[in-house]
């Protein structure tokens, strides 16, 4: 069911956790709200579920307003980040313990529980006590639990933050089978941009309290609508430049910029992969020094070093790699063939977000 | 390898060494003195009718005395783990002192509040409640010596409950209530049950503080360890004896019982006596980390 939040705001003390956010999860979508620790995003799972109180703003569930909803009442499916399973139940008990909440008759918990065990891969598993269980195993019993009463939304904070970075990789292509299987409502909260990206339909990025960006994976990838997006997803140059006759002058390098006034100051950003390098001087028009190189397994990247001292990365992809002969110290020449000037942090992030829009673009080398 | 199997040797010999004679051989001489005089001899001297008085009086006395502290323990314990309010530390701190003052002078507190000169004792007597040297009394020095222990058993484990489990329950559906039985007492009940037991064989043994208010009345309100110390001072060791092996005997078999029930099969170990770290456990991978961090 869909989930609405509307101005939500919470306040700790004199801090603000959350600052007021909306947003929307709709029907059946797999949400991942995407933010640094500290950045409120597990708070705002926790208002969602009722766990906290929010300081002002609306909570809609399948288009109910459940501000004044116990948790108890809301009907949601939680999964804690430490698992928080019943360590005196046994797995079964674990899962069956919210239908016994609920009056559920004693063949259809037994009958529920063996459906979950089986989609969890868990069978045989069901006299287990949580401690007997690896972490992996642990996390689809807290999803088999969360799931077992037929929530109409499920909410999970940092889902696969304790497990281990192989049985991590596991987890999330289940969860995404999981989720095209059951299709509920679900939403989760993590601070890998890796893991959003691979697991959400849709992001949203959080940072201190607030909402940067909603949008898909590769939006948000492509279109960073703040500094603080762009910075946070992927890896991109940032520099910053005086616009000068309706362009961003940083030092030798030049960014079409119209439509800011001279003068201003403007930041650019442009992901490693539209930084060309090539070992003939006269290829492209900017001059620099290769300063390092870096394997990365799939690709490489190149540090260079302008001759203002700007430090720029580039990503090479191994066979144009291998048909250059790259030594570190040598001089190169390179473009920049994208690039996106980015909103300073608190003005308005809609700035911008037109790919193809005059302030980002691409650029003949 | 063989230095390494050498110092595991002699650790172990150590260990067992050390309880052998310390707590073993004592014991064993103690029993094998009350059968000495053979089994009809020692059926006798508990049967005696100041003996037997004596035995179910301290039975019953640790009992009620033992409730009585569950309740109230496990109320202080969760009070001093879940909330903050000034003067915490102080409380935490004042629960340790029957541990900390010898038992003599816990009596002597408990006849300065209570005796018939004081404002209290003087009150309560008036509202026909007899304090000292009577069973209150002796329940109250029972309570006093005893305090710490369900407090300071349950302290740790919960600490080490994290509050997700309980917030588990509640997204559940599961009510404050339901919660607090079905989820926080089950967790806690190791801690629980070793803090019960503890304070009941404690209880049972307590001599200092019971001697000096609860008037030692033959029948009425002495209770075995007096008895023992009585049966002594009259040169009838072997008396004396036979009602201590039976005070062991039940501590022996309390502490027997607790051992098993915090060690059903499946279920993890109360965490104040048990270190034991078991690398034949399946999950220890992940790294679990607790509210108390």
């Amino acid at each position: 069911m869909k989930i609405e939040v509307r101005g939500l705001t919470k306040t700790f003390g004199s801090s603000n956790a959350v600052g007021g956010v909306s947003f929307v999860v709709n029907e059946g979508e797999l949400l991942g709200l995407l933010g640094p620790s500290g950045s409120g995003k597990t708070t705002v799972l926790r208002l969602i579920a009722g766990l906290e109180v929010p300081t002002s703003g609306d909570i809609f569930i399948d288009g109910k307003r459940v501000n004044d909803l116990t948790v108890q009442e809301r009907n949601i499916g939680f999964v804690f980040q430490h698992y928080a399973l019943f360590k005196h139940l046994t797995v079964f008990d674990n899962i069956a313990f919210g239908l016994k909440i609920k009056k559920w008759n004693r063949r259809d918990i037994e009958q529920r529980v063996a459906e979950l065990l089986a989609l969890m891969s868990l069978d045989g598993l069901g006299g287990r006590y949580p401690h007997q269980l690896s972490g992996g195993q642990r996390q689809r019993v807290a999803i088999a639990r969360a799931l077992a009463p037929r929530p109409s939304v499920l909410l999970m904070d940092e889902p696969f933050g304790a497990v281990d970075a192989k049985v991590r990789q596991e987890l999330r292509e289940w969860l995404i089978r999981l989720h095209t299987d059951l299709n509920v409502t679900s939403l989760f909260v993590t601070h890998d941009q890796e893991e959003a990206m691979e697991v959400s339909g849709r992001i949203i990025v959080f940072s201190k309290g607030k909402l940067e960006q909603a949008g898909s994976p590769a939006d948000v990838y492509e279109e960073p609508a703040t500094e603080f997006v762009a910075r946070f997803i992927g890896s991109m140059n940032i520099v910053e430049g005086i616009v000068r006759r309706g362009q961003v002058q940083v030092g030798s390098l030049e960014f079409p910029a119209t439509g800011f006034a001279d003068g201003q100051k403007l930041q650019v950003g442009f992901r490693p992969y539209y930084v060309k390098i090539a070992e003939d001087p006269a290829r492209y028009r900017q001059q620099a020094k290769l300063r390092h190189i870096y394997f990365l397994g799939v690709a490489y990247r190149l540090e260079i070093e302008t001759p203002d001292g700007l430090i720029l990365r580039s990503r090479m992809n191994k066979e144009e790699f291998r048909r250059c002969h790259f030594i570190v110290g040598q001089a190169v020449s390179f473009a920049v063939t994208h690039f996106r000037i980015l909103p300073r942090e608190g003005t308005s992030p809609s700035l911008g977000t037109e790919s193809g829009s005059p302030i980002a673009g691409p650029l003949t080398p | 390898m063989t230095s390494h199997l050498l110092i595991r040797v002699a650790l172990r010999s150590a260990a067992v060494g050390y309880v052998l004679v310390l707590i073993f051989l004592p014991l064993a001489a103690l029993a094998q003195q009350s059968v000495a005089a053979g089994w009809d001899r020692f059926i006798q001297d508990l049967t005696a009718p100041q003996a037997s008085a004596a035995l179910w009086l301290t039975i019953e006395t640790a009992a009620i005395a033992t409730a009585i502290n569950a309740v109230f323990g496990t109320l202080s314990a969760l009070v001093l783990v879940r909330y903050e309010f000034p003067g915490r530390w102080l409380l935490n701190a004042l629960v340790d002192l029957p541990f900390a003052i010898p038992t003599l002078v816990a009596g002597l507190m408990i006849a300065a509040i209570y005796g018939p000169t004081s404002i209290l004792g003087t009150w309560l007597q008036q509202g026909g409640l007899t304090v000292l040297y009577n069973q209150p009394g002796i329940i109250l020095a029972m309570l006093f010596v005893t305090m710490p222990f369900t407090i300071r058993s349950l302290q740790p484990v919960l600490m080490g409950l994290e509050r997700d489990q309980e917030e588990a329950a509640f997204t559940l559906g599961a009510s404050p209530w339901t919660t607090f039985w079905k989820v926080t007492v089950p967790s806690v009940l190791p801690g629980l049950l070793t803090g019960v037991f503890l304070t009941f064989v404690r209880a049972l043994g307590e001599f200092g503080s019971i001697v000096i208010v609860a008037g030692n009345i033959p029948m009425k309100t002495q209770v075995a360890s007096v008895y023992v110390y009585g049966e002594i001072e009259s040169y009838n060791p072997q008396a004396a004896t036979s009602v201590s092996v039976l005070i062991l005997l039940i501590s022996f078999v309390v502490l027997l019982l607790l051992e098993r029930l915090t060690r059903r099969p499946g279920e993890r170990l109360p965490k104040l006596f048990h270190w034991s770290n078991r690398a034949d456990r399946p999950g220890h991978e992940a790294a679990m980390p607790t509210a108390a961090q």
